[in-house]
């Protein structure tokens, strides 16, 4: 209990003094998180239209493998993109590991089947809705997704903001792939494992405190600025 | 559509964000260093030294020496900073090194419960307080993850002529840290470097229990990575690190690092040596 108190105290304390080192690893923590959220958005939005509107041989086996990779182990990932970024791997010359690019790769690939999952559940619904409509209109394939993917942002929101859940909680991969270097790739996460294996638990629960509330901040502030859950709106 | 502004002003935000830091000094080298040295917090007084002397900021990773060994084959790193010397030998052996430099040396403590159940206290050499520990079973915390300290305590094990097997032999496969954050939730004993362990905040019921025989000797070498085999790596920048590590400045604040009154590492570079 004692380190939990201690931990609460020396959280509100470092957010009130603005901790320089605290500034920096959560600007970074949120550096690389939103980098990797906006490319697997990008990425996993227009996938889930495009297996909603689109009939394909292996639309059913695509549908199951991207479900079954939101399991996908965050260890196992960094390790992946570990051995290819690594001097040795195939893409050594690029000199990526142990930088926030690195750590962005890793997050993105960690988060696009959630994402693309998540989406793509609600965009199916939504097409059920709209297919008879939209075919009769007779659109393109474009018009088809841009659709629904506008009417259905308030749900694709959702599924960003659990990818963004899952990508500023990792520890796994972005320890392997980033290193934990102070001043370079040193994020809340890393640095929580960090201090703890120093045996410092009052300053790690003060950083875990302070990413949880990170997290429910930015939750917060996407919600007001999409204006969702307003009074009279839903 | 009501909705446009806030997102444009959120896409805005999103960038402000992502457009990133600059790099503090002109020039920036990566080295991998074991979790022992950078526990002991010596790290932290040399390299703001080395930024304001040599204006070069020095990225570690911090790993076990087995790790550092591997991100020095790989070529992902320009210079490692190890603790075991038969893994540095096969290291620039196999031509992943271009040298080896001994650096300092600190030494190994073993750790247990207050109550020292097995006895440790009154062993005469470091084999024996390993028996002592097999003899009376008590719990016993590894590192297991071929890191420096580890290597160091299964030749420990295997000159005290005992197998190091059984429900007392806890092998963690974590860094120095987390092993004796495990010791000390567990009331086991444990071998940990003395730098970690006065830097260690968790103590509980732990105390030191054994210490002082020479063969705990914990030698620091380190050890450029070889520039044939990887080009990309900054070679002209580890022979400056290599030429400050062993100055007298550097010297001066190894020898000079103390927590709560005791000396840490001490400094023992052959100034004569090197390329």
């Amino acid at each position: 209990m004692g380190d939990l108190w201690e931990g609460l105290t020396r959280a509100v304390w470092l957010v009130l003094t603005l901790d320089p080192d605290l500034m920096e690893i959560s600007a970074r923590s949120l550096q690389v998180t939103l980098t990797a959220l906006v490319i697997a958005t990008a990425i996993a939005l227009p996938l889930a239209a495009l297996l909603s509107v689109r009939r394909f041989r292996w639309r059913r086996a695509v549908i199951a493998v991207l479900n079954a990779l939101m399991g996908l182990p965050p260890v196992v990932v960094g390790l992946i993109v570990y051995v290819i970024l690594s001097r040795s791997g195939p893409l050594g010359v690029l000199g990526l590991l142990f930088t926030p690019t690195a750590m962005v790769i890793a997050q993105v690939v960690i988060i696009v089947p959630l994402i693309a999952s998540i989406a793509h559940q609600s965009l199916r619904e939504l097409w059920q809705e709209y297919h008879d409509l939209l075919i009769s209109m007779n659109v393109t394939q474009w018009q088809k997704i841009s659709t629904l993917l506008w009417d259905g942002r308030r749900a694709l929101l959702t599924a960003s903001l659990a990818g963004f859940g899952r990508a500023i909680g990792e520890v796994g991969a972005i320890m392997i792939v980033g290193g934990n270097i102070d001043n370079a790739t040193r994020v809340l996460t890393t640095a929580i494992a960090l201090e703890t294996g120093r045996g410092d638990f009052a300053l790690a629960l003060a950083l875990g405190f302070v990413l949880i509330g990170l997290a429910v901040g930015i939750n917060l502030a996407i919600h007001w600025l999409g204006r969702t859950e307003r009074e009279g709106r839903w | 559509m009501t909705t446009r502004g806030p997102m444009v002003a959120l896409a805005c935000a999103l960038l402000c964000i992502v457009s990133t830091a600059p790099a503090r000094a002109a020039e920036v080298m990566r080295m991998a260093v074991t979790t022992s040295f950078h526990n002991s917090g010596l790290a932290d007084v040399l390299l703001p030294q080395i930024a304001e002397d040599l204006d070069l900021e020095v990225q570690l990773l911090v790993v076990g020496t087995g790790q550092a060994i591997r991100l020095g084959e790989a070529g992902d790193v320009d210079a490692i900073l190890v603790h075991s010397r038969s893994a540095e030998e096969a290291f620039v052996a196999g031509g992943y090194g271009t040298h080896r430099r001994e650096i300092m040396y600190n030494d190994f403590v073993v750790i247990g419960p207050a109550a020292d159940p097995a006895g440790l206290r009154e062993a005469a050499d470091a084999t024996g307080a390993l028996r002592a520990i097999a003899e009376a079973e008590a719990p016993f915390v590894s590192r297991g993850d071929d890191s420096g300290t580890h290597k160091k305590e299964l030749s420990l094990w295997s000159d005290a002529g005992v197998a190091a097997e059984g429900d007392w032999y806890n092998a963690v496969g974590a860094g120095m840290g987390a092993a004796l954050n495990t010791a000390s939730g567990l009331g086991a004993y444990i071998l940990a470097d003395r730098a970690s362990w006065l830097n260690f905040a968790n103590k509980g019921d732990l105390d030191l229990v054994f210490a002082g025989d020479p063969v705990l000797f914990n030698q620091y070498a380190y050890l450029p990575v070889n520039p044939e085999r990887h080009p990309h790596t900054r070679h002209a920048l580890a022979l400056t690190l290599e030429d400050w590590l062993t100055s007298d400045t550097a010297q001066v604040l190894i020898d000079g690092y103390t927590i709560g009154g005791e000396t840490l590492f001490t400094f023992n570079a052959d100034q004569g040596a090197g390329q």
